[in-house]
């Protein structure tokens, strides 16, 4: 064994590996994305219909694990769930015997033998839904774990770009700029690896304390500290949220001096593209990573992203448990 | 394939005249080519000698040499025997080829009352298995604030005071310790790591922790308490080992220091010289181990300074925790890994066999090195020694199976991986603690 070289068998689980997730975007093609939202095409179809609901995946059940709270990512996946007839088991970690101490492995047994066919999980560990994808014959679905990966919502955020971008005609020369937080965010982190599958170029924008040098490392990707150079000529911007626990754990002075420095404001989206969106995965701070009259002109499509997030996931468990990848 | 680990025999039970039959011989004096070795009255009795053996063991092509001697071991005990307790940490200890360990006081209780000293030490002797030195607390409960009581932990067994596992953070009192350390000529040992440049870190912090969005730890963290570390000895000339020094900055911290005379030793354990961080690509926290599995030119670094003689021995830093702690998530999961049972394969078939490290060195940091941090004698096979010897063999190939552990924590970074240089007999004052037979 080399340093670096993985030691052998260690999570080797051949039966369950043939299983199909969604734990992060390393390992999908720019053909299988391009197929996913084709397929989300069709639910966003659905989805306007009087009668909301198709019976695809009548006879499944998915199970929501939410190990931290977030009641939109809830909502939106058990509505993409119940939209295809399945049925949805639910369990949120506060309160229980997670919080006593129990083990992840514990918990997750006690918990497969509601006998789920698929798990949405969303964890405040980044791995977490790695590791629970060893341990169940079920599908998993990555729901945000940690910093680590939200896979769903980088690809609800680059379908909303190819539905609201004037004249989309794919991805290649497009660029994102994404500005903040980003040495905290999962949402950075896949979307980089999204927009980049798809033939984008990313550049992350921040102050040298929330974004790490070797995210550079990956091929599409350039950094900045200057919002200004990263917002310019961009096809979409997209502004991240800023913690206020940030400013206490020393990583920033204040938060009037974050906004002086990175907000995304109209007079900055000025040196963008002329037809670029504005983005925001949500919850968002008005007036502080971004500005408030900005996020309600029409070229902010942060209510589409909402709402987009029910057919990509739809799309997603549908793939998963029926389609092919 | 069977183990054995010998039942408790007592003290008193007489010591059988015992020969290994045509074993390769290597001390720290040189290769005495294929003999008989003898031992009697639990000392080295000397090479070829006629009359009866009690015992035989035929030690034909296996190489035997002085049990090993782990400075840095946890047992758990008192308060922690779901992780491990005095029988089956020995016990994994002997089956390790090991002779001598020294256990971590940080337990709970701590170690740091002279009655939990004499009781670790007269369990131990009762087991008799490997042989258990204890080290006691550096501070009061390792609260970091107040000095235990040294020369009574010293006269109850303890031979080393360490706060190991909690960073002594106080620059004032880890000075104080050392002084007062020197005077009773104890070795204090120091877990060399800023907790307030660590912060939460999970593993190292580069290039794999960002990508997997891992809180990390610099390697920085470990090079700037080394610094003081190391200050602090030269200031107060007290004996002051370094334990698991991970990274290249806290090795190069600690060859400068050497170069100026300092009083320091430092430990390196095989993890450290054989795994980096990208094994977390798996997101298995068996690998979170403190200090972290660094990169690939930390390593690289690290098995440089073994050759140049900049490490003074290897040290396991053995940290069992039960399975159910280590399935909990990344975050959560307790940070140490059991190794004491594989430490000689593993650096055997990866470093020695690899063309990385002469054998002779390899042996030298598990038995003389230690030895001379400790200022004990050197282990050697020489009539009259302390009959502690290991047989090992080096040719056959056999897979770590972390489930035969005698350890209580039976998961391992390496199980599944073919080694050679298994254990297969370890004798402690002339008694065999423990018996393997790797080609069955």
């Amino acid at each position: 064994m080399i340093p670096g070289s993985t030691p052998v068998d260690l999570a080797a689980t051949p039966a369950k590996a043939r299983r199909r997730h969604l734990l992060d975007l390393e390992g999908w093609s720019r053909e299988a994305l391009l197929a996913l939202f084709d397929t989300t095409d069709v639910m966003a179809q659905v989805m306007q219909r009087t009668i909301k609901k198709v019976p695809a995946l009548q006879g499944f059940t998915v199970g929501t694990l939410f190990f931290e709270n977030s009641t939109r990512t809830r909502l939106s996946f058990e509505r993409a769930a119940r939209a295809q007839s399945a049925d949805v088991i639910s369990f949120a970690a506060g309160g229980s015997s997670v919080s006593k101490g129990e083990s992840l492995r514990d918990t997750l047994r006690t918990i497969d033998a509601m006998q789920a066919d698929l798990y949405v999980v969303r964890h405040h560990a980044a791995g977490a839904p790695h590791q629970i994808a060893n341990w169940t014959d079920a599908a998993v679905v990555n729901a945000g774990d940690g910093r680590r990966s939200h896979p769903t919502q980088a690809l609800l955020d680059a379908y909303t770009f190819r539905e609201r971008f004037e004249g989309f005609d794919g991805f290649e020369g497009k660029r994102l700029a994404i500005v903040g937080d980003v040495l905290h965010s999962r949402v950075a982190r896949s979307n980089v690896s999204a927009w980049t599958t798809l033939g984008a170029e990313v550049v992350l924008c921040g102050p040298r304390t929330l974004l790490p040098a070797e995210l550079a490392e990956q091929p599409g990707v350039t950094l900045t500290h200057r919002v200004e150079e990263a917002v310019e000529g961009a096809h979409a911007v997209m502004a991240l949220r800023l913690q206020h626990e940030r400013m206490a754990s020393g990583l920033l002075p204040s938060q009037a001096e974050y906004r002086q420095r990175y907000q995304v404001n109209r007079e900055r989206m000025r040196l963008a593209h002329p037809d670029a969106l504005v983005m925001h995965p949500g919850p968002m701070n008005r007036d502080v990573e971004i500005e408030g009259v900005l996020a309600d002109e029409p070229r902010s499509v942060i209510e589409a992203q909402v709402a987009n997030g029910v057919p990509v996931r739809m799309a997603v468990l549908y793939t998963l448990l029926v389609g092919s990848r | 394939m069977s183990d054995t680990t010998r039942a408790p025999h007592g003290a008193d039970a007489p010591i059988p005249r015992t020969v290994l039959r045509g074993a390769h011989l290597i001390d720290a004096r040189g290769d005495h080519g294929v003999h008989d070795l003898w031992l009697a009255s639990g000392r080295i009795e000397g090479t070829d000698l006629a009359g009866d053996a009690e015992r035989e063991l035929d030690a034909t092509g296996l190489l035997v040499t002085p049990a090993f001697i782990d400075p840095h071991v946890h047992l758990r005990v008192p308060g922690q025997e779901e992780k491990e307790d005095l029988a089956s940490g020995l016990a994994a200890a002997a089956a390790g080829g090991y002779g001598t360990v020294i256990s971590m006081a940080n337990t709970s209780p701590t170690v740091d009352d002279p009655a939990i000293v004499r009781s670790l030490v007269e369990e131990a002797a009762r087991l008799g298995l490997a042989r258990l030195r204890p080290a006691a607390a550096l501070s009061l409960g390792l609260a970091g604030e107040r000095l235990a009581d040294y020369a009574a932990l010293q006269a109850a067994g303890a031979v080393m005071i360490t706060d190991d596992g909690i960073p002594v953070v106080d620059s004032h009192l880890q000075r104080r310790a050392c002084e007062y350390a020197r005077e009773l000529g104890l070795v204090i040992q120091t877990h060399s790591e800023d907790p307030s440049l660590r912060q939460d870190g999970v593993m190292h912090e580069g290039r794999v922790s960002q990508r997997l969005g891992l809180p990390g730890n610099p390697a920085e963290a470990e090079a700037i308490m080394v610094f003081r570390d190391c200050e602090i000895a030269l200031m107060t000339g007290a004996r002051v080992h370094i334990a698991h020094v991970s990274s290249e900055r806290g090795m190069r911290v600690v060859e400068w220091f050497k170069e100026q005379g300092a009083p320091v030793t430092c430990e390196v354990t095989p993890h450290h010289l054989t795994l980096t961080d990208e094994v977390w690509e798996r997101f298995d926290p068996v690998f979170k181990v403190a200090p972290p599995l660094r990169t690939e030119r930390d390593v690289a670094h690290l098995r440089a300074a073994l050759t140049r003689g900049v490490v003074d021995c290897i040290g396991t830093d053995h940290a069992p925790h039960t399975r159910a702690e280590k399935d909990r998530d990344a975050l959560a999961a307790p940070f140490g890994l059991p190794n004491i049972e594989v430490a000689f394969p593993v650096l055997y078939s990866e470093l020695v066999r690899a063309g990385a490290l002469e054998l002779g060195t390899l042996l030298e940091l598990m038995q003389g090195g230690p030895a001379r941090v400790m200022g004990w004698p050197a282990p050697t096979l020489e009539p009259g020694a302390p009959a502690d010897v290991v047989a090992l063999d080096l040719e056959t190939e056999r897979p770590v199976d972390a489930a035969s552990f005698k350890s209580k924590a039976r998961f391992s970074p390496w199980q599944g991986a073919t080694l050679r240089g298994w254990p297969t007999a370890t004798i402690v004052a002339g008694r065999v603690v423990f018996e393997r037979d790797v080609r069955g």
